[in-house]
């Protein structure tokens, strides 16, 4: 049998499904119309919802930054129609050829995907723009929002928003080009918390930019999580006041509650204000703020390490009142051929030598902690071994190392140990007569503020303290941060603490004491001046506190800078600072006056040429 | 001259242009469904345009391969081949990963390989060399033995469960027919196809008995008109045939009204008992019985959407809006054609369908070509092969076939059947080489 004609059925078969094929392919495609309608009725959008950032509230539930919505205008290129371009860059207020050039760049990023065409426009700007866009297909408002801080204070312990550089871009898959982040401050350290998830919605859209409702249901899209509060121990009265206080002052201002380790004020000078670094002028404006040269943006308060001059005198105080090597009785001569010193009663007891602060007691002291006798062959490794139980003592008090703050872009200060000195010196090359500087907090020792104020905390706890924190709850107001719950005991006896809250108290309220200018009424303030040593200049004042002796509430280290001594400037802004913390009002208006009218930047500012002045937004 | 000249001298050039021309298409359109102009970049491996790369060059290798091989060993290995591949299938139902329900996959790391991509293959070889030494497959023997070939692999497929890919091998009827099987058989098998499709159609409603208050269930109605056409054809039979053939007719009347009976009533039985409910939904909709907004008939009205917005003339490569967000189904891999419709309108449509055209009818005519009658069975299982995958894949994106989950050649996202098919491109290719120096 033979069955060769069998093969036209195949050749048949295909020829005829081809045939019937694009015939019908023809009509779909070409003459039907039903389907490009219901094309055109469905196109999709991919709409990103962007949530709103987190809310800062002070400790009393006042808003330190908030938001304020804005729209970006976007484009679909494809989806644009023919339209007079002139009245459109009229209507947003873009100039004419810009917005070409915008439209230009958009069409050759994507034809489909939306670009900006303009950024950030405010809320009332856009309601008038919104209600003629619909004649302008493939142009719509993305809302947004952009930070506002009410108070216009605090600028370095909040931080600002910044767009995401290519390298972070690259590092997390969150981050897309054109996204925010926080730089600095709270905003760097919870952008996480703060920023939220961004959310993605598969919307159907018609011809004229109506959302026809979700795509599929839903099934693609994701939902965005909003950004939670932070909830601040800071007191914004104290913060205003002492942002007030530090006008035309280089220094820094830290206040800690003892009782948690809450930072109560953070103030930094020179410092700038918020809204300077939000939205459309950023960029400008922190160009200027980054040429100014006063360095409006360096953070004095995390930063700026100094060495922690006559305070330090308490903490040699503790070791050696702990380590045994002098009794609260022990008393010294003040021999000025040991280290200079000024005119005073020679101390008798450890509060009469903080009382005075006298500087060859304190050489004695350090002298007696270093010089052990514990290896009696050789005074090097004699050295050696008592500054090594020195340091680990000394870092107890939360020095050396960075503060556990939840803060971004910390210094640690440094406490030089025998390893530190075998580096600088070579082993066996270093005693006592080469470091004796550092028994008077002068030399290679180093603080920054926030450990200052750690130290006044842990002289009023006498002898603990949590880690000082900015944000107690993340979320929900009573949710506290359970890593700042963990209590830190120095190695000192609480019971030495008292004989250095009597020198504390003398220095502010007896006869002789160098911080009688930090005297309250009904209130028994402890303090301690001190002087950091600048070789550029005129010396930095420093002023360590706390108040009231009896049960302190709060604990406090202000820096004036090139001010001299600490009595001087440091001391009465403390001081009014207490005042406004635990009275809620200030008393003496002459004290405040003189501060607010000193001026300690124009005096060297003189022959300097004044700064291009920031533009508002 | 010997051999190895004569193969290269007589190598198809044409076929070989078409693998080309419709392999780098595809990838280009796989392309344009995955593409993100956040991330471009065509060397992706996370991307399916980036794998499907990959899986070209292992295809172009593998077709530069198996060019090497001499034609008769495709003939001494078919059965060897047949037997590695069953095995494979078998052993993936034990081993396999199971994606989207079927145990269809072997992993090696984010790449796949599915055995059953190269059952038709394995298949196509076996059964060109049973029928290549047959006369003609007229016995039941033949008959029996060729079917066991083509059902056993489809019986492992079938167990995945893949039923799409199982049905490929529907093509195969083309080629027993080719060699001798009966139309009549061929007939039967269409009309009960349409049997069975119009008594499930009419399996929901009711008719009205004229004259009567009687409701009569679908079935019963479809009986009903068959008893009453076979009354007509007796008429016919007995005033228009000559009196000695009568007999043999009425006969055939009495046993096809049995017959049809029987399979309606066991259509029906089938239907609510074998089948689960997602098929039957399946069948119902594929029947426009069932309006089902969110499963396959939405698939559909989707991609003809899609490939209807295309035009005449497409929005152009890369801009297609609808194929890109997910708006199809399955839009790399079953529905890839919707991505030519739109992006390349009906030219681009019109232009791949008659470069498979033209494909399916260049292997029929090198079919016709060969001395050898194992290469012009192989051939036309090839060219078999190819027109249903067209047929069926290209058929369900514009409405015209029922929703079969199985790929276009060379254009739908997958390395195994890209490699399957160049396995049956390439052998076809040597062989056809071969076709004036030896005669088997
Ligand atoms: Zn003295």
């Amino acid at each position: 049998m033979n069955f060769e004609s069998r093969k036209y059925v195949l050749v048949a078969a295909v020829v005829t499904i081809s045939f019937i094929f694009i015939l019908r392919l023809f009509w779909i495609q070409v003459v039907d119309d039903k389907w490009k309608a219901s094309a055109a009725n469905m196109a999709e959008r991919k709409i990103t919802d962007y949530p709103a950032r987190g809310f800062v509230y002070d400790r009393e539930g006042r808003l330190l930054v908030a938001n304020t919505p804005v729209y970006d205008l976007m484009m679909v290129p494809r989806e644009v129609k023919p339209f007079d371009t002139a009245s459109f860059a009229a209507l947003i207020g873009v100039p004419l050829e810009d917005l070409r050039q915008r439209m230009t760049d958009a069409r050759k990023y994507s034809l489909y995907k939306p670009s900006v065409i303009e950024k950030q426009i405010p809320a009332s700007q856009f309601s008038a723009i919104s209600v003629h866009l619909h004649h302008y297909p493939g142009f719509y408002g993305q809302s947004r929002t952009l930070r506002t801080y009410p108070p216009r204070l605090a600028a370095h312990l909040l931080g600002y928003l910044s767009e995401v550089d290519a390298r972070k871009v690259a590092q997390d898959p969150y981050y897309k080009p054109g996204d925010v982040i926080g730089v600095g401050g709270l905003e760097q350290y919870y952008e996480e918390q703060l920023r939220g998830r961004r959310g993605v919605r598969y919307v159907l859209v018609d011809v004229h930019n109506n959302i026809k409702g979700s795509f599929k249901n839903g099934i693609y899209d994701t939902l965005a999580i909003e950004g939670k509060d932070l909830y601040t121990g800071i007191d914004l009265d104290m913060q205003r006041l002492g942002e007030q206080l530090m006008r035309n002052k280089k220094g820094s201002i830290v206040a800690l509650d003892p009782k948690t380790g809450e930072v109560l004020c953070l103030v930094t000078s020179p410092s700038y204000d918020p809204e300077l670094l939000v939205g459309r002028v950023r960029n400008t404006n922190y160009g200027v703020l980054q040429r100014d040269s006063i360095k409006p943006l360096f953070d004095r308060a995390l930063q700026a390490q100094y060495p922690p001059g006559s305070i330090f005198k308490l903490v040699q105080s503790l070791v050696a009142l702990d380590e045994g090597v002098i009794t609260p009785n022990t008393g010294f001569a003040c021999n000025k051929s040991l280290v200079g010193c000024h005119n005073h009663p020679n101390a008798a007891t450890i509060e009469q030598a903080i009382q005075y602060s006298c500087n060859p007691y304190f050489y004695n002291v350090f002298d007696r902690i270093v010089e052990r006798k514990l290896d009696k062959k050789s005074r090097f490794r004699d050295a050696a071994l008592g500054l090594g139980e020195w340091e680990h003592r000394v870092r107890s008090f939360g020095l050396g190392e960075k503060p556990a703050i939840d803060l971004p872009s910390l210094k640690g200060g440094n406490i030089p140990g025998p390893a530190y000195y075998d580096r600088k010196y070579g082993e066996g090359r270093w005693a006592f007569s080469t470091i004796y500087s550092v028994s008077i907090g002068q030399g290679e020792v180093l603080t920054v503020p926030m450990q200052m104020a750690n130290l006044a905390a842990i002289f009023a706890n006498k002898g603990w303290y949590y880690d000082p924190h900015v944000v107690r709850a993340v979320g929900e107001p009573d949710s506290l941060q359970g890593r700042y719950r963990q209590k830190h005991v120095v190695e000192a006896d609480a019971k030495w603490f008292d004989h250095i809250q009597e020198g504390m108290r003398r220095v502010v309220n007896e006869p002789g004491g160098t911080a009688r200018r930090a005297r309250i009424e009904d209130v028994t303030v402890c303090g301690k001046t001190g002087t950091a040593e600048n070789p550029h200049g005129e010396d930095h004042a420093v002023f360590v506190c706390f108040a009231p002796m009896e049960n302190p509430r709060i604990a406090m280290a202000v820096y004036v800078e090139n001010s001299g001594a600490g009595g001087r400037w440091a001391a009465p802004i403390a001081s009014l600072l207490i005042e406004q913390y635990l009275t809620d009002t200030i008393k003496r208006q002459e004290v405040m006056n003189e501060l607010l009218e000193t001026d300690l930047i124009s005096k060297e500012k003189f022959f300097r040429k004044k700064p291009k002045k920031p533009r508002r937004r | 001259m010997s051999a190895r000249e004569n193969v290269a001298a007589n190598f198809d050039r044409p076929l070989l242009l078409m693998y080309l021309a419709l392999m780098f298409m595809g990838w280009a359109n796989i392309f344009s469904a995955a593409y993100d102009p956040e991330h471009a970049s065509i060397l992706d491996l996370d991307k399916e345009y980036g794998k499907q790369a990959v899986w070209m060059g292992i295809s172009l290798t593998l077709g530069a391969g198996i060019l090497m091989i001499r034609g008769h060993l495709f003939r001494d290995w078919a059965y060897g081949i047949y037997s590695a591949v069953i095995l494979l299938l078998a052993l993936v139902l034990v081993v396999g990963k199971e994606v989207n329900g079927a145990k269809a996959w072997f992993g090696v790391g984010s790449f796949g390989i599915q055995p059953a991509e190269f059952a038709k293959y394995a298949t196509a070889l076996a059964l060109t060399r049973y029928l290549s030494g047959l006369k003609a497959l007229i016995d039941i023997q033949s008959r029996v033995v060729s079917a066991a070939i083509i059902l056993f692999p489809v019986a492992l497929i079938m167990l995945q469960p893949d039923t799409g890919t199982a049905l490929v091998s529907g093509a195969f009827i083309l080629v027993l027919y080719r060699e001798g099987l009966s139309g009549n058989i061929l007939l039967l098998g269409i009309l009960a196809a349409f049997l069975s499709i119009l008594s499930l159609i009419l399996k929901e409603s009711t008719f009205h008995l004229p004259f009567t208050d009687r409701e009569l269930p679908g079935p019963y109605f479809l009986l009903g008109i068959i008893v009453i056409g076979a009354v007509l054809a007796w008429l016919v039979v007995r005033n228009m045939v000559l009196k000695r053939l009568r007999k043999r007719l009425y006969a055939y009347i009495v046993i096809g009204v049995v017959a049809s009976a029987a399979f309606i009533g066991s259509v029906d039985y089938a239907f609510e008992k074998v089948l689960a409910q997602h098929q039957r939904d399946r069948i119902l909709v594929m029947l426009g019985q069932m309006e089902d907004p969110q499963g396959l008939g939405y698939n559909v009205k989707q991609s003809q959407t899609a490939i209807g917005s295309g035009g005449f003339s497409g929005k152009g490569y890369l801009d297609g809006t609808l194929t890109k967000f997910k708006y199809v189904p399955m839009q790399s891999t079953d529905f890839i054609f919707c991505t030519v419709g739109e992006e390349w309108g009906f030219l681009g449509t019109a232009f791949v369908v008659a470069l498979f055209t033209v494909l399916i009818l260049r292997i029929i005519q090198i079919s016709d070509r060969q001395r050898s009658k194992f290469t012009r069975i192989y051939a036309y299982c090839v060219a078999s092969i190819f027109l249903l995958h067209l047929m069926i894949n290209v058929g369900m994106t514009i409405g015209l076939a029922p929703v079969i989950g199985i790929p276009l050649p060379f254009f739908s996202y997958g390395g195994s059947s890209m490699i399957g098919f160049t396995l049956l491109l390439g052998t076809l290719a040597r062989l056809d080489a071969e076709r004036l120096s030896q005669l088997r």
